[in-house]
Parts: C-alpha cells; sequence; structure tokens
C-alpha cells in the first residue's frame, strides 16, 4: 500500500527538473543521442542519488570506461568510516626533491599524461631566504640529482582544509567536504566554471583543458567514485588523499613512494595515531594559517638542518 | 486570432526592411558571429586548451570581457536615477535606450560565462530546484540570480513600454513605476555582486580588497554612460525622426567627470596602501604596473588606460571640451577603451599572478578566443540593432500592431 503511494508521489522538485530537463533536451545534438549519452546528461547529484541510484551510474560508468579502454575499471563507492578524520603530515627536514610522489601520485590517480596533470607541486627554495609565503619559489628545477646543495624542498598538494574556500566557491556543490575530512569532487556534476581554482589559496586545483589522455594499459583498474576514475574534458579535479585507498585501510601512494620517509598519515581522531604523536611532539605548521582554512595538512621539520 | 498572425507579419517584416547600410551592416554582425561561432566549436570540441588560460591563470579574457559588461548594464539603467529623481525630462525621454542596452549587455554577460565553462550542457547544475544550487554560499550562485532578475526586470519594463506603445495606448506608470524603482538598486547589486565575487576570495591579495566594489561602481559609472552617449548620437544620425536634446548629453557627459574623478580618487587610495605599506600582498599590482621579475605583458596597457582615463576625465570636466562633439566623441571613446583595459583584463589578470603558489605565468588570449569573443560582441552589437529596430518606429509612431481599435502599419526605411 505504502509502496504505491510512493511510486505515485512526485514531489515538486522533481517535476520541475523533469519538465526543465526535456525542454533542456530538445536543445542537444541529435547524433549523439544515444541512450548513454542522455543517462549521463540526466545523472543526478551525487549526493542526492539513493543508493539504488547510484549502483545503475556506477555500472553504467564501468561500462563506458570499458568500451573506451577496453579493460575492465572497477568504480568503488567506499563511504566514510565513522570516528575518522584523515590527517597529513610532511616532513621537511627529510625531503629531497626528489619527486617520486608526484609520478606515484599520477600513476595511482590516472591523471592525464597529456597533457601532464600532477595533483603534487614540489617547490624548491634557497636557504637562508623567505619561504612562507611561497613567493620566491621554484617550481620547474631540474638538477641531475637530488638534494642540491644549498636548497630545500616543499610539496605542497591539496590541504584538505576544514574550512575549505573552495567548496564555498562552487556554485554546484559539485564540490564538498566528506565526514573524513577529504574534499572531493563529482566529476559528473561539475560545469568547469573554476571559480574553486581562483578560491583555493594553495593552488591545488587543476583543471582538464582538454581531453585527458592516459594509455589504457596504464590505467589504474581500481577506482573510487570520487577520486581516481577517469575524468572528463572541462572538469576540475584534485588530490583526494586516494580516497580509494585510504578509505580501504591502506597509506596514500605519496606516503609508500617517499623513499626518504618524510610523509605520514593518519586519523586526527585516533589518540594513538602517527599523526596525533607527531602533531603533539613536534612543532607543526600549515600554509597560509592567517586565511583560517584550517588545512590537516601539517608540516613539521623531525631534525635539524 | 487573424489580427495575432498580422502581427507577427507586421514583426517580421519589421527585421527585413531597411537600405542597403542596414543590410551591410546587419551581414558584417553575421559574418563576425560565423567566426567567432566557426571558433567556438574548435573549442567545444578540444576544450579550452585552445584559450591561453591555464592552472596558473585560470581565468582569461572571457571572463574579463563578462566583468566590464556587467558594469556597462548596471550603468545604463542608473541614468535613471537624476531622470526621476530631479525630474529631468531631456533624460527620461531616453531611459528607454538604456534598458535595452542593459538588456543587451546581460545577454551578452550569460554569453560569456557560457563559453568560458567547461562543460557548458551541464548549465542546469546552477539553477535552484532543479539542479543544487549552492545558494547562499557561493557568490557565483547570488551573481546568477542577479544578473538573471536584472534581464528579467529590463525585458518587462522595456517590453511593457513599447508594447503600450505599439497598440496605442500610453504606459501606466503604476504598472512600471515600481519596477524602475526596484531596477535602481538591483543596478546597483549586479555590479556589487560581481565585485563581492572576487573580493571574498581570500586566496587572492589583489582581489581581497573592501575598495574593489566601489571602484567597480565607479569605473562602470565612466564606461556604461560614454557607450550611451555615442549610441544617442548614432540613434540620433540614423533614425533622423528620434529628437535626443543636447541638454540630456551634455548632463550626462557632467556625470561621467564626477564618475571619473571618484573612480581616480579611489584607484590613487588603493594604490597609496598596497605601494606605501609594501608586503607582499603588493606583488600583483607591482606586475600589473611595472612588471614582476621581468614579466610586464600587461604594463604597456594599464598606463595607456591611466592615460586614456585621466586625458578623458579632464576632456569631461571642462564646460568647453565637454560640450564640443568632437573633444566630447573623443574623451567617450577614451573612457570606454579605458575602462575595459581597466577593469577587464587590468582586475582579472593580476588576481592570477603571481599564482597561490609563487608562479608567474604570463597569460594573453590566443588567436580562436580573441574570435570567440568577437563573436559574442557581434551578439550583441546585433541584439541592439534588432532591438532598436522594433524600438524606435514604435517610440517615434511608425510602427503599430493592430488592436480592435487601430489599423496596423509599419515604418519605412530605415
Amino acid at each position: 500500500m505504502t509502496e504505491k503511494k510512493a511510486e505515485k508521489y512526485i514531489d515538486r522538485r522533481t517535476f520541475l527538473r523533469g519538465a526543465a530537463l526535456g525542454l533542456a533536451a530538445t536543445a542537444l545534438p541529435l547524433d549523439k543521442a544515444d541512450a548513454s549519452f542522455w543517462e549521463a546528461f540526466f545523472q543526478k547529484y551525487y549526493r542526492e542519488m539513493n543508493e539504488e541510484e547510484k549502483k545503475k551510474v556506477i555500472q553504467r560508468l564501468e561500462k563506458e570506461y570499458a568500451q573506451k579502454y577496453k579493460k575492465e575499471i572497477k568504480v568503488g563507492d567506499e563511504k566514510a568510516l565513522p570516528g575518522v578524520l584523515f590527517g597529513y603530515g610532511l616532513d621537511l627536514s627529510r625531503c629531497i626533491g626528489c619527486r617520486r610522489c608526484v609520478y606515484a601520485c599520477v600513476d595511482e590517480n590516472n591523471q592525464s599524461k597529456d597533457p601532464q596533470i600532477h595533483w603534487i607541486t614540489v617547490l624548491r627554495f634557497k636557504k637562508g631566504e623567505k619561504f612562507l609565503d611561497l613567493e620566491e619559489s621554484e617550481k620547474y628545477y631540474n638538477p641531475s640529482q637530488v638534494p642540491e646543495p644549498g636548497y630545500f624542498y616543499m610539496p605542497v598538494q591539496c590541504q584538505q582544509c576544514e574550512n575549505p574556500p573552495c567548496v564555498k566557491a562552487c556554485p554546484t556543490q559539485a564540490t564538498w567536504k566528506e565526514p573524513d575530512g577529504i574534499v572531493v569532487v563529482d566529476y559528473n556534476w561539475c560545469i568547469g566554471c573554476r571559480y574553486c581554482m581562483a578560491a583555493c589559496p594553495y593552488g591545488a586545483r587543476r583543471f582538464n583543458w582538454t581531453t585527458p589522455n592516459r594509455k589504457p594499459e596504464e590505467i589504474n583498474p581500481k577506482t573510487h567514485y570520487l577520486g581516481n576514475r577517469p575524468r572528463y574534458k572541462g572538469v576540475v579535479e584534485k588530490c583526494t588523499f586516494c580516497i580509494q585507498r585510504t578509505r580501504n585501510g591502506r597509506y596514500p601512494a605519496c606516503v609508500e613512494a617517499c623513499p626518504v620517509g618524510a610523509r605520514k598519515f593518519g586519523n586526527l581522531l585516533d589518540p594513538d595515531s602517527e599523526m596525533r604523536q607527531l602533531i603533539e611532539h613536534k612543532r607543526v605548521f600549515r600554509l597560509k594559517e592567517d586565511l583560517n582554512t584550517n588545512p590537516k595538512f601539517y608540516y613539521f621539520f623531525a631534525y635539524g638542518r | 486570432m487573424a489580427s495575432l498572425i498580422k502581427n507577427f507579419f507586421i514583426a517580421v517584416r519589421q527585421i527585413f526592411i531597411g537600405n542597403t547600410k542596414y543590410y551591410l551592416w546587419v551581414g558584417f554582425l553575421l559574418f563576425l558571429i560565423l567566426l567567432g561561432g566557426s571558433a567556438y566549436m574548435s573549442q567545444a570540441q578540444r576544450g579550452l586548451i585552445i584559450t591561453g588560460m591555464r592552472d596558473q591563470v585560470s581565468w582569461g579574457f572571457y571572463i574579463s570581457n563578462f566583468t566590464f559588461l556587467v558594469g556597462v548594464a548596471a550603468a545604463a539603467v542608473l541614468l535613471v536615477v537624476p531622470a526621476y529623481l530631479y525630474n529631468f525630462k531631456p533624460i527620461k525621454e531616453i531611459v528607454l535606450f538604456g534598458e535595452l542596452l542593459a538588456i543587451t549587455a546581460i545577454s551578452m554577460c550569460l554569453l560569456f560565462v557560457m563559453i568560458d565553462m567547461g562543460q557548458p550542457l551541464r548549465g542546469w547544475h546552477i539553477l535552484p530546484f532543479i539542479g543544487a544550487m549552492n545558494f547562499p554560499a557561493s557568490l557565483l550562485a547570488w551573481d546568477v540570480l542577479v544578473l538573471n532578475g536584472y534581464l528579467a526586470i529590463n525585458t518587462c519594463i522595456a517590453f511593457y513600454v513599447l508594447y503600450r506603445l505599439s497598440i496605442g495606448k500610453e504606459y501606466k506608470m503604476s504598472v512600471i513605476g515600481p519596477l524602475i524603482i526596484l531596477s535602481i538598486p538591483w543596478a546597483v547589486s549586479i555590479h556589487t555582486v560581481t565585485a563581492f565575487l572576487y573580493n571574498g576570495l581570500s586566496a587572492r591579495p589583489f582581489w581581497n580588497a573592501s575598495i574593489l566594489a566601489p571602484r567597480f561602481l565607479a569605473s562602470a559609472f565612466c564606461s556604461g554612460p560614454a557607450i550611451m552617449l555615442i549610441l544617442f548620437q548614432i540613434i540620433r544620425k540614423v533614425f533622423k525622426d528620434v529628437d535626443i536634446d543636447d541638454r540630456a548629453i551634455f548632463k550626462i557627459a557632467e556625470l561621467i567627470a564626477y564618475a571619473m574623478a571618484i573612480n581616480l580618487f579611489l584607484l590613487g587610495a588603493e594604490t597609496f596602501e598596497v605601494f606605501y605599506s609594501g608586503t607582499i600582498h603588493e606583488y600583483p599590482m607591482q606586475y600589473l604596473y611595472f612588471g614582476l621579475h621581468g614579466k610586464a605583458k600587461l604594463v604597456p596597457y594599464i598606463w595607456f588606460a591611466t592615460f586614456l582615463n585621466v586625458t578623458a576625465f579632464l576632456l569631461f570636466l571642462l564646460p568647453k571640451t565637454r560640450e564640443n562633439y568632437t573633444t566630447l566623441n573623443m574623451a567617450c571613446v577614451f573612457v570606454i577603451i579605458g575602462v575595459y583595459i581597466e577593469k577587464g583584463m587590468g582586475l582579472v589578470i593580476p588576481g592570477f599572478v603571481p599564482d597561490p603558489l609563487g608562479e608567474i605565468y604570463e597569460y594573453g588570449p590566443t588567436t580562436p578566443e580573441v574570435l570567440v569573443t568577437i563573436g559574442v560582441w557581434a551578439t550583441g552589437a546585433l541584439i541592439y540593432t534588432l532591438l532598436l529596430k522594433f524600438a524606435i518606429p514604435i517610440y517615434t509612431g511608425k510602427l503599430r500592431f493592430v488592436t480592435k481599435g487601430q489599423e496596423g502599419y509599419r515604418s519605412p526605411a530605415p
């Protein structure tokens, strides 16, 4: 009885949506009018889908990816675990500027390789010069060997702010902070206005200026809907603390790749976690603290030099 | 029903009657639109990579033009203020042309936003109820609301007035009076919200200064009316039966002088604050006016704009040059170009230079980007031309629609 009622009931929002989209549909190109195109076009906002709808969307995406890359790509949808708030630590006294984290990240997260998209930027500074305001940074350093005498390095990526300016800026709510503190993007909801990029104080967001290009054999088939699944032309992407790994109890790829152990990761709500140890026993700082973005990305110096 | 069909043909015919000059003009605009359209097709196919924008400078020429045009739209209607406040009749009669300019400018703004989007087909995501509008947190959501609201208000006013005139009746102030009153603060709001869009970003010290919104308004009060002055003279020349009083033109010119004085003062205030305190937040302005680390692409433009603005200020200020059409028109062109540089690229690009990680990426629009932009401007010119094609004969009583009480007739060429 109640089920029948639910079927009949169409709320105003759904009705309006249907009516408006019906109108919009008439204005669309016909040659692309296959079922998948329309399903993608009408796809709802991730946070407004129920589990059933999410499942269907993920099935469609997996089918599309299989067609495009000729291999099976799994799109996960693991939820945030209760009692978890992810935090990141970066030991500036250890970092040697080798950029292995940058490329491990690219391998893991299916970024475009042509043009190249990197989620991590390693900045180089001259020792003895001011560095905290980042104005004197060098990003295109290219020595034959690292570390170079007289320089030190500072990797920057999404700082996963507790008070993220990008989320506030997004006009469609296509980017938001998950309960475990990760700021994510729904690549099927982003309209590509790039207001979030203007709002980010850490230069952490990347735009797909053209269709992302990556060889099928280089695609990492283990993906997450909100993370490393293949992206589209015209949408924004960013570091997600490797959501597809960390929600399954693994470390982010950059943490595993770091040859000097400069990268730390853990649950800020767990008093015994490495992150909490670090925050309580080392002198940590965060970038641009005056902006009150409250990042969960902590820089520290484990030892001198 | 019969009269409806007749009126439809009267309206359609109105687009096609015109002399050779009219056809040449429309043909020229259509050619430019086609050119821009083809450049846009390649952008739609290959993505925004065909523009000069990159992650470091993620907004460019499109958004610069958008910003400038919001100012034009706002100022076109603010002419209403003196007209009704002081009941200054010469201006009151030409308010309609301002409304039509506002409609045109807003349409162009919306086009510029659309062509800047990476996923324009997903535009509906931003709508309330249908999409997931991030209101009130996102200033871009606010901007969508106020710009579309402004378009709606002005369309209502202009079309109501024209409709009443076209059926041979006087318009009722009791109907549009409240709308006109509403349109005044609304005009202020569109430019304020657009300023806040930049102003609210703590990541960008160049924009994150509270003087931004007042500067926006002051400069809009210069460029908008200057465009109107030029248009009035063209209208007067092309449609010989439209009478635009010289006094209205000189009054508006005087208003521009005051607006420019405020604009220059606010610029001076900002320049002082930035350069005297000399914190690292001066880098964007240093990049704009003097260049930074040898990168100085914008420097000649901004100095050229400053020169134009100051010269135009003097020309508008002195009654002798203000009331001489040669110097007046010179001043108008100076102000339009000056503000176009200052409130276009001069405002948007330094916000991104240096980027938050200290990199200096020198942006310049690419050829396709310029072509698309020209296409949008041509579209705007076409919209305004067609609006005038209806509005002026109705306004002068040469075009009337068929109703029970009157027989329809059309205007002769042009």
